[in-house]
């Protein structure tokens, strides 16, 4: 059977919130799903969650909002967030920033044009003692170094694209 | 009549969120009985629950508030009610703190004094314009805020530059986000109270605004323009879309017939605008302030709220004998007025597939429009074109309507402009007129008689009550007076969410001339039942529209009367800031006391419709002629949008 890509969409969200019970309460674990599949979230998929919630789209769009980690706009495969914080500050962050922004060519808070990395800024993650600490995707790394952020980016396209010589996606969850 | 079977409770809010206030029904003795509050050292007693805002009112302490709203749930949002509570370490927000055991309150300490002027300040450092430049001068809460705690400097700094762009995309409500203080009143209002969600919190913090679905303009979402939540702003970050400077401009061209029509609502609301308590009718007093003002004639838009009846009613026979005779099962019933545009938004957006049930007969507003740029230029040799219609209406989504593409079926733009009670009184108190102190004087011909049908079209279950009384004596022949005393037909009245009322027809009378041409006798409506239901608000609405869909007992109903805000007209989104449960009931009263006031009170024994039907729409009520001027289609909108 023919499908668009929005009837699949569509399809799919509705048994996600069927698994729920079309719980308004679940709207956060379906976006999180949703995000993580299709690495971003259209208008189109922000409405039919509302619809199968019996919510209102903008309710959608105010709790995507509200939440860092959710956010509507498309990103990378991998989503890097560096902590700006104060002890990561001071360990050296800054290098950090500077090295992932020369290796990927993108600047903060962008995405790179083959969809695989986006870099974004995250507010503490509670890994003070063990700074600078960031996150790639769910994984978290501790006393990142410049040096190590060419190999933590290397493993990345290892396990990722036409060019992946390595079949498992480590970190992906 | 039989109970509803509504649930009065279902609102989507989760329950934390709901109203505290309970109602002190049983003399004061609510279930878990009452407790003790002492405010400033006054003891009060009140049912449990009791939040102590309500508790301090009635011992005649005033505790301020800004996000609080008697129509809508608890927020606690903006801190300016905050009070001492003996026991708890930090201020306590009086709206949001329910009374629960014995407690000791403080209302206005150094301390409670000092944060609520900071609060106002620090509301003040992020709320952007001045007043004189403002829509709301004079009726602002923050303005009054700000003047009741003494705030002679801005402590925290004023915006210099505006933050946000304006959004003048919808025909009736602009959005300016730069007077706005997030106090979510309209949020509450678009969710909760109305249940139409087009707007809501976006972002965190101190990065917060309300917004629309994906920052889209408002003109391009799902809005159903019922300006709800302009009635409840407290400052100028919501308002109507202003046209009195065009509708000036056409009074003072020459070569313009400027005619405005004036909805019955606006006249029982307009005297708060000057001051005067509400529920003071000044229908005549308007009448000569729109003299003076220099509109060339002033007509009643009660005489197409009984055009409305009469089509609208004959359109429901048409149905009714089509699916009983005809046993058409294409026969789209129950049948939905479509006077109110808010509701005919919501419906065309919500429940698009139900639009062959809404009736195809015009409101009032278009009615008259049509008619005026046709019949009236006609008949008295006035170029169409040089006609401008306005329409008073106490209504922002009337606005909307007049703008509909499909609505010029008189060749010309059938409504020009659209204003809102509000607007209105300001162009009266522009031209240096003391409305409440004008003589009185009457509408002009040919439209100037109405009945009292059409006046309580601007109550909810008006439009029903006034289709009731001429479905009646068309149909049994009898006077409704022998059925209901005064013809007041009281349990379609009242504010309760959805009523439901059944009319056994136990005799028919012979077919009356207006009617011959469509059936040619009653006896198949003899020993029917007519079921009628009303709602008000579109969560009201929704209510019934589920149960529809559901093929409850509102599916069985052959007539719904349905109206976009709550209470009808008379709280409408163009009627005077503010609105509350009571001043609506005392606008209604204004309403119903009006209503006994004619000596005229049925649609079908309006003089001037009968005229009309005899030299304009020759072929009778739902005829070609009328279905061209005094009918029209909807769009199946859909709530997804682009």
């Amino acid at each position: 059977m023919l499908m668009t890509d929005r009837e699949r969409l569509a399809g799919e969200i509705k048994a996600l919130a069927e698994q729920h019970d079309n719980c308004r309460t679940a709207l956060i674990p379906i976006v999180q799903e949703i995000k993580q599949k299709y690495r971003k979230l259209d208008d189109f998929a922000m409405q039919v969650i509302a619809d199968q919630l019996g919510i209102h789209p903008v309710e959608v769009y105010s709790v995507v909002s509200f939440y860092a980690f959710l956010g509507s706009a498309a990103h990378g495969k991998y989503i890097i967030r560096l902590c700006r914080t104060i002890s990561c500050d001071m360990q050296g962050k800054e290098r950090v920033m500077r090295q992932m922004e020369n290796d990927l060519g993108i600047r903060f808070g962008e995405t790179t044009a083959d969809g695989k990395f986006s870099l974004e800024w995250a507010n503490c993650m509670g890994m003070c003692d063990q700074g600078p600490a960031m996150l790639v995707n769910e994984r978290v790394y501790t006393r990142v170094t410049p040096e190590r952020v060419h190999e933590i980016l290397e493993e990345c396209r290892r396990s990722f694209g036409v060019h992946a010589t390595e079949q498992k996606e480590v970190y992906l969850v | 009549m039989s109970p509803t079977p509504v649930q009065e409770t279902s609102s989507r809010a989760p329950k934390s969120q709901q109203s505290l206030t309970i109602a002190r029904a049983a003399g004061g003795e609510a279930i878990g009985g009452t407790v003790t509050a002492t405010i400033n050292g006054q003891e009060v007693k009140v049912p449990l629950g009791t939040t102590i805002l309500a508790a301090a009112e009635e011992i005649g302490v005033r505790i301020p508030t800004l996000c609080h709203h008697p129509d809508l749930c608890v927020a606690g949002v903006c801190r300016v009610c905050v009070v001492e509570v003996e026991g708890q370490r930090t201020l306590q927000a009086a709206c949001a703190f329910p009374i629960t055991s014995p407690i000791k309150v403080l209302t206005h300490t150094r301390k409670v004094r000092q944060s609520r002027r900071h609060v106002i300040d620090l509301l003040l450092s992020e709320h952007y314009g001045e007043c004189y430049a403002c829509g709301r001068n004079n009726n602002c809460e923050l303005q009054a805020l700000a003047k009741e705690y003494g705030v002679d400097f801005f402590r925290f700094g004023h915006p210099s530059k505006p933050k946000y762009e304006i959004d003048c995309s919808s025909y009736s409500v602009i959005r300016d986000n730069n007077k706005c203080v997030l106090c979510r009143r309209c949020v509450r209002t678009c969710i909760d109270l109305q249940e139409v969600g087009t707007i809501e919190v976006a972002g965190r913090s101190d990065k917060s605004y309300i917004t629309t679905f994906k920052d889209k303009p408002l003109g391009s979402v799902v809005c159903i323009n019922c300006g709800q939540c302009i009635n409840r702003c407290p400052t100028g970050a919501l308002r109507a879309n202003d046209p009195t400077d065009d509708v000036w401009a056409a009074i003072d061209d020459p070569r313009k017939h400027v005619v405005i029509q004036t909805a019955p609502s606006p006249r029982a609301a307009i005297g708060e605008c000057f001051g005067l308590e509400p529920g003071t009718p000044l229908t005549y007093e308007l009448n000569t302030a729109l003299r003076m003002c220099g509109f060339d004639r002033i007509f009643d838009t009660n005489f197409t709220a009984d055009l409305t009846i009469i089509e609208e009613g004959t359109e429901l026979i048409l149905r009714l004998h089509k699916a009983l005779v005809g046993k058409d099962a294409a026969i789209a019933l129950p049948q939905f007025t479509s006077c109110s545009p808010g509701w005919v938004k919501y419906l065309e957006h919500f429940y698009a597939e139900y639009i062959p049930n809404l009736s195809s007969a015009k409101s009032p507003q278009q009615m008259f429009g049509a008619v005026i740029k046709t019949y009236y230029a006609e008949k008295h040799g006035i170029d169409p074109k040089d006609i401008v219609t306005v329409a008073l209406m106490p209504c922002s989504a009337k606005k909307f309507e007049c703008n509909r593409s499909e609505m010029d079926d008189s060749g010309f733009k059938d409504v020009d402009y659209g204003l809102t009670t509000r607007e209105l009184a300001k162009m009266i108190s522009e031209a240096g007129l003391e409305l409440p102190k004008l003589s009185k004087s009457d509408f002009d011909a040919p439209f100037g008689t109405a009945t009292g049908s059409g006046v309580i079209f601007g109550a909810t279950g008006g439009v029903m009550e006034a289709a009731l009384r001429t479905v009646i004596e068309l149909v049994t022949g009898t006077k409704v007076e022998s059925l209901f005393d005064k013809a007041n037909i009281i349990p379609v009245r009242g504010f309760e969410g959805v009523k439901y009322v059944e009319l056994p027809i136990t005799d028919v009378g012979p077919v009356p001339d207006i009617l011959k041409h469509l059936v040619p006798d009653w006896n198949w409506l003899k020993g029917a039942t007519l079921k009628v239901a009303v709602a008000h608000g579109t969560a009201n609405a929704k209510k019934v529209m589920e149960d529809i869909k559901a093929g409850g007992m509102f599916s069985e109903c052959h007539f719904i009367e349905f109206m976009g805000c709550p209470g009808g007209c008379i709280g409408g989104g163009g009627q005077p800031i503010p609105t509350s449960p009571e001043i609506r009931s005392a606008r209604a009263r204004a309403i119903y006391a009006e209503d006994a006031a004619y000596d005229v009170r049925k649609s079908h024994e309006n003089p001037d419709v009968l005229t009309i039907y005899q030299e304009f729409l020759t072929d009778g009520p739902c005829g070609r002629k009328s279905h061209k001027l005094l009918h029209t289609h909807y769009v199946p909108r859909g709530k997804y949008i682009e």
